[in-house]
């Protein structure tokens, strides 16, 4: 019945925003078990029609739908709507989205349990899955833009969860002011392509990029600047933004400060990769503009290699995944590059399932810890914590690419496209690539080893009350387990080396470089073959082999080189300076200006004479005003013969007859 | 003389209405005190019954009855449509806060009912006659019901107030009726049409003129324009509330419906002339209402000159002269009484026995006391404040529309907006009251059910129209080119 199933897109959408509203609204009144019943049920509802989606589109060769659900109105022509294009990318991204927001949600039951924010936090994850699907489902550029905005509020309030520490207050205006400039480029992008293609739809958009592809504009008196470059460029922008690519990068890992279930769905799994998920969607544009691809390419390699080498320094749990996260999506950023967006949008799919894993994993041991997250005071773990213990270490094998797991196919698919590629940039990325496998596997491990193995350097008092977590948070690693094994090797044929997107993402013959990936590998099997003979196998290796080696066998060598390379490790543990130089430069710097404005612009000139002169004229005319409404009947009379007066001398003195 | 039996059929729900109000008004007689509930559900049948009336014999087509005195179209039924919506809403909003008063009479609504009739004469006038039959039967309706509340002195002194003026208005609309009827011969509009139009073709359109300017005074005065709207925030504020919700929602529809019978159907051929006039009405009322407004301390008295500048804005879209613009100053014209009605409603719903909560301290930390409420109060707001997605927004955005597409009238339009911007400022002190303020009392808000639910219902309406106008829209184009 291919026509009824498009009637199920709307509910789709709606029953998670059904189950935010109800529970928010009257989460005092339902209580805590009917908050975590109503939002599980919506998303439950919209996972399963999700996977039905997924389904027709995907096993039965549905066709894609495009349609117009609702005009909010028309204005000089522009139509702005709320409608939904749904296609294989589109199916793909449903089911992940669900299906991850479902598990967060069962575990958060486990996770949140004793927080007196319980229904608020279940209200804001729902309004998140909502906002997600309607970013992912759009059909055009404003609903793509309500989405953008509607995950970027809510993880703003959920990063701020608990309000009352500074920490989280100050994480979540830094994510809420970096995500503003790039939300910045994203408007003047989608403004552009308002003007020079004169429609927000798609696939009126997608239509017209022949017209458009060869036009320039002007900006700087001078320099003629390709119209698609500059689009592409900047609705990048605002994929840096929200993907977290450097230089716009620091609001992630403070973004650790929200509860974990937080940091699994929106910041490693879903939100972060709506800027991957956007610009595959723009690939018709991207296609157009070889320097935007190559500036996508160069900001993604720098991404995946440096944000690595800062989860190797990082003692916080949460942190070394959420650098891991940076990292990867800088992986899947250089797919977008090199024009494998086909390799990125699955990279994103199985990261999506393990990375979500690792951080719910880690939240495992955070609530068996006490809500410690220093990995220096944990250790030994595994005897404790069965099932947390082997669902993270598949994660872990899944995250560095170990063979036949998720991650495998997906990074293996990226490095080869990248191999392939001819664009400026990609030698570059070629090497960037390669040895992020090694410091994936090496920061990966030694987390691993640090938590679950070597000695127990918890205090007595924790480690005797140390044990399994409870079946709402244990069932939701297991069911992210299973896909993180074995998803790679189901899709990776069709998605990243087959025509699966075909449609959906377009790629023109000389920058297909999957293609020729896929002329070389032969599919799933063949890429395990492949083996032996593959570099980043053996870098994995060395990275596991390293980690072991440092961790469990000699633990007195990483001190050693911190010691004697103290510049690197200062610079690594500093971030960069990053942060350093966007408080000192743009923080300082816009306070200064700010200041400037306040006191010669707002106070002397708005505050001083238009404000205050609007004020006084206002004044004074209701004054007079005020006057004439005296109260007394005579003056009321009087007032109207005035009126009267004064229409017939305007009107019939004039006239002669 | 021929007698034709006229077309009665046409005029059934007026009919109707006249034999329902005179069974009501002999039924309470019979009515004790403690059920006086009986007369405010007949009152309310009548209405729905009038409602299905009209809309089963609603028509495309034009008709005429009564010596074409009577004429019964799709722009009139539409209006009355509105006009039984909001007096069915005011009576019950009323009913709560004219028992606290022991003022809960049959009264009230025989009176209310005949204003109805009124407005409904109005509506279908298609002669001098007619629509002054029916707007003395409104007014003096309304004189009535303003002065019921007889041991409050500001009540009776504003129902004198609002009689003298009013009659020296109707002594102004009577003196231009004479004079067109003087020049042309006819009370009959459609006849007033074609002289006017062979008088402008002669440029010999002097009395026309003249008698316009005294027929656009009545009106004025009716709509509360400036400067005939002095009466406007005192009978407002000296009223009881329930009878201010009355005046302030569909008398709005019926008046509209006035211009555009005189103007319109009337004196199309001197829209030069009125455009210039309604210009002049149209950016007092504005500015004097917009800018007033901030003064006022008074919830009441500030919603008075809030619907000043609102008439100010309906009559952009009448002054532009074509088809679209009257649509756009009908859809207004309704927008605004269920704005209006949503209000007052609100002062009704938290003024209780011997506190009237029309003090812009009353809404203070609104919010605390009642959520729901700040948020349905906030929606009106918003609305009357013109900000997107509301239906206020969508009123204000169409009338401007119109005039900007009619050509050297930018101007005019940018002045208006400018308005509205400082119009802004009075509605979002009440939102800054509610949400950012602490409470002066804490007493939590009570209402009867059907009350809660009719307010709920309103502002969501406000809402719900805002987020799918085009419906409403298409109707008031529809019945305006029908």
């Amino acid at each position: 019945m291919p026509e009824k199933i498009h009637s199920l897109y709307i509910w789709i959408v709606l029953a998670p925003l059904f189950g935010a509203i109800i529970a928010g609204l009257f989460g005092k009144k339902i209580g805590r078990s009917g908050a975590h019943w109503v939002t599980i049920l919506g998303v439950a509802v919209s996972c399963i029609m999700s996977l039905i989606v997924f389904k027709y589109m995907v096993l039965d060769g549905g066709k894609p739908f495009n349609g117009t659900v609702y005009t909010w109105l028309v204005s000089d022509g522009i139509r702005f709507e709320v409608g939904f294009m749904v296609d294989k990318l589109t199916a793909m991204m449903m089911a992940v989205v669900t299906f991850v927001s479902l598990m967060v949600h069962i575990y958060t039951i486990g996770y949140m349990h004793e927080d007196p924010g319980y229904q608020r936090f279940f209200s804001y994850i729902s309004l998140f899955t909502f906002s997600m699907l309607m970013l992912v489902m759009s059909n055009n550029f404003m609903q793509l833009f309500f989405g953008w905005e509607a995950v970027g509020v809510v993880s703003y309030l959920l990063i701020g969860f608990w309000y009352n520490r500074d920490t989280a207050i100050y994480a979540n205006l830094k994510a809420f002011l970096v995500n503003r400039v790039g939300d910045f480029g994203f408007l003047l992008g989608i403004g552009a392509v308002l003007m020079y293609f004169g429609s927000l739809d798609y696939a009126t958009v997608f239509a017209k990029t022949g017209e458009v592809s060869g036009k320039t504009m002007e900006i700087i008196p001078g320099n003629q600047w390709s119209v698609m470059t500059v689009i592409c460029i900047l609705l990048f922008i605002g994929a840096m933004g929200k993907s977290a690519q450097v230089p716009l990068h620091v609001w992630l890992p403070d973004s650790m400060e929200g509860p974990t279930p937080i940091s699994a769905l929106i910041h490693a799994a879903t939100m972060v990769t709506a800027g991957i998920f956007m610009v595959a969607r723009m690939s018709p544009l991207f296609e157009l503009s070889e320097t935007a691809l190559s500036f996508v390419l160069v900001i993604g390699s720098i991404t995946a290699l440096f944000m690595g080498l800062l989860g190797l320094v990082q003692n916080d749990i949460k942190r070394v995944v959420a650098y891991s996260t940076l990292s990867q999506l800088g992986y899947m950023t250089v797919a977008l590059g090199v024009s494998a967006y086909a390799a990125g949008i699955f990279h994103l799919m199985t990261h999506a399932f393990f990375k979500a894993l690792l951080f719910l994993g880690a939240g495992s041991v955070i609530i068996a810890m006490h809500h410690e997250q220093d990995m220096r005071k944990m250790g030994g773990l595994r005897k404790y914590m069965p099932i947390t213990w082997i669902t993270s270490l598949i994660g872990s094998l899944a995250l560095i690419g170990t063979p036949g797991f998720a991650g495998f196919f997906s990074k293996d698919s990226i490095i080869m496209a990248v191999g392939e590629s001819v664009i400026p940039g990609s030698g570059f990325a070629y090497f960037a690539v390669l040895l992020g496998v090694f410091i994936t596997a090496l920061y990966s491990f030694r987390m691993y080893f640090l938590v679950f193995h070597g000695k127990e350097r918890m205090d007595e008092h924790t480690r005797s009350h140390l044990h399994e977590t409870p079946w709402v948070v244990t069932v939701p690693l297991i069911m992210l387990a299973v896909p993180s094994v074995i998803i790679g090797f189901i899709f990776v044929g069709d998605m990243a080396l087959g025509n699966f997107f075909a449609g959906a993402i377009t790629v023109l013959p000389e920058h297909d470089v999957l293609a020729k990936v896929a002329a070389k590998t032969h599919g799933a099997v063949g890429m395990l073959l492949h083996v032996p003979a593959s570099a980043p196998f053996w870098l994995a290796a060395a990275g596991v082999g390293t980690a072991w080696f440092f961790y469990m066998k000699r633990p007195d060598i990483p001190a050693m080189i911190q010691q004697k390379l103290s510049f690197v490790h200062k610079v690594l543990d500093n971030k960069y300076y990053a942060d350093r130089f966007n408080e000192i430069v743009f923080a300082g710097g816009s306070r200064l200006l700010g200041r400037f404005l306040w006191q010669r612009g707002d106070v002397k000139l708005i505050d001083g004479l238009v404000i205050n002169g609007t004020a006084k004229s206002v004044a004074l005319f209701s004054g007079f005003v005020r006057h004439v409404q005296s109260g007394y009947l005579y003056h009321y009379a009087f007032a109207m013969i005035i009126g009267l007066l004064l229409l017939l001398g305007l009107f019939v003195l004039p006239l002669k007859n | 003389m021929k007698y034709e039996l006229p077309n009665i059929a046409l005029a059934t729900p007026e009919i109707t209405l006249l034999c329902l109000a005179c069974l009501i008004l002999v039924v309470d007689l019979f009515v004790k005190q403690e059920n006086r509930v009986v007369t405010y559900t007949l009152s309310l049948l009548s209405l729905a019954v009038l409602f299905v009336l009209t809309l089963t014999s609603f028509t495309q087509k034009t008709g005429f009855a009564f010596n074409n005195t009577f004429v019964r179209d799709a722009m009139g039924d539409v209006l009355k449509l509105g006009v039984y919506l909001a007096i069915f809403m005011v009576f019950i909003y009323s009913k709560d806060y004219l028992r606290q008063r022991d003022i809960f009479k049959g009264e009230f609504y025989v009176l209310g009912l005949f204003g109805v009739l009124g407005m409904m004469v109005l509506i279908s006038a298609h002669n001098f006659l007619t629509l002054y039959m029916g707007l003395e039967l409104l007014s003096l309706s309304l004189y009535a019901m303003v002065a019921m509340q007889r041991d409050s002195v500001n009540a009776s002194e504003s129902a004198m107030k609002y009689f003298i003026l009013g009659a020296i208005a109707s002594g102004m609309l009577l003196y231009g009726m004479s004079m067109i009827y003087g020049v042309t011969g006819s009370l009959d509009l459609a006849q007033i049409s074609t002289k006017a139009a062979a008088a402008a073709a002669a440029s010999n359109k002097m009395i026309f003129v003249f008698g316009m300017v005294f027929l656009i005074v009545g009106v004025a005065f009716k709509l509360g324009a400036v400067p005939f709207h002095m009466w406007v925030p005192d009978v407002y504020h000296g009223a009881p509330t329930s009878v201010t919700v009355y005046i302030a929602s569909a008398p709005k529809i019926a008046a509209f419906a006035m211009l555009m019978r005189l103007l319109v159907d009337g004196l199309i051929s001197l829209q030069g002339q009125w455009q210039s006039i309604l210009i002049i009405l149209a950016i007092s009322s504005m500015a004097v209402g917009n800018i007033i407004a901030i003064a006022q301390m008074n919830l009441k008295r500030m919603l008075a000159y809030s619907a000043i500048s609102h008439i100010g804005f309906l009559m952009l879209g009448v002054l532009t002269g074509k088809e679209s613009g009257f649509a756009a100053s009908m859809f207004y014209a309704l927008a605004y009484a269920l704005m209006s009605l949503g209000g007052f409603g609100m002062i009704i719903l938290l003024s209780r026995r011997g506190f009237e909560a029309d003090n812009l301290n009353d809404y203070k930390g609104l919010n605390e006391r009642s959520p729901w409420f700040a948020l349905m109060m906030l929606i009106l707001m918003f609305s009357m404040a013109g900000v997107p997605p509301f239906l206020g927004f969508w009123a204000k955005l169409s009338v401007l529309k119109e005039v900007v597409s009619s050509g050297g009238l930018i101007w005019l339009a940018i002045l208006s907006v400018v308005f509205s911007i400082i119009g802004a400022f009075y509605y979002l002190r009440i939102i800054k009251l509610m949400y950012f303020d602490q409470p002066e009392n804490t007493q939590p808000v009570e209402a009867d059910l059907d009350m809660r639910l009719a307010i709920s219902t309103n502002s969501l309406a406000v809402l719900g129209l805002g987020l799918f106008p085009g419906a409403l829209m298409a109707l008031c184009l529809a019945a305006i080119t029908a």
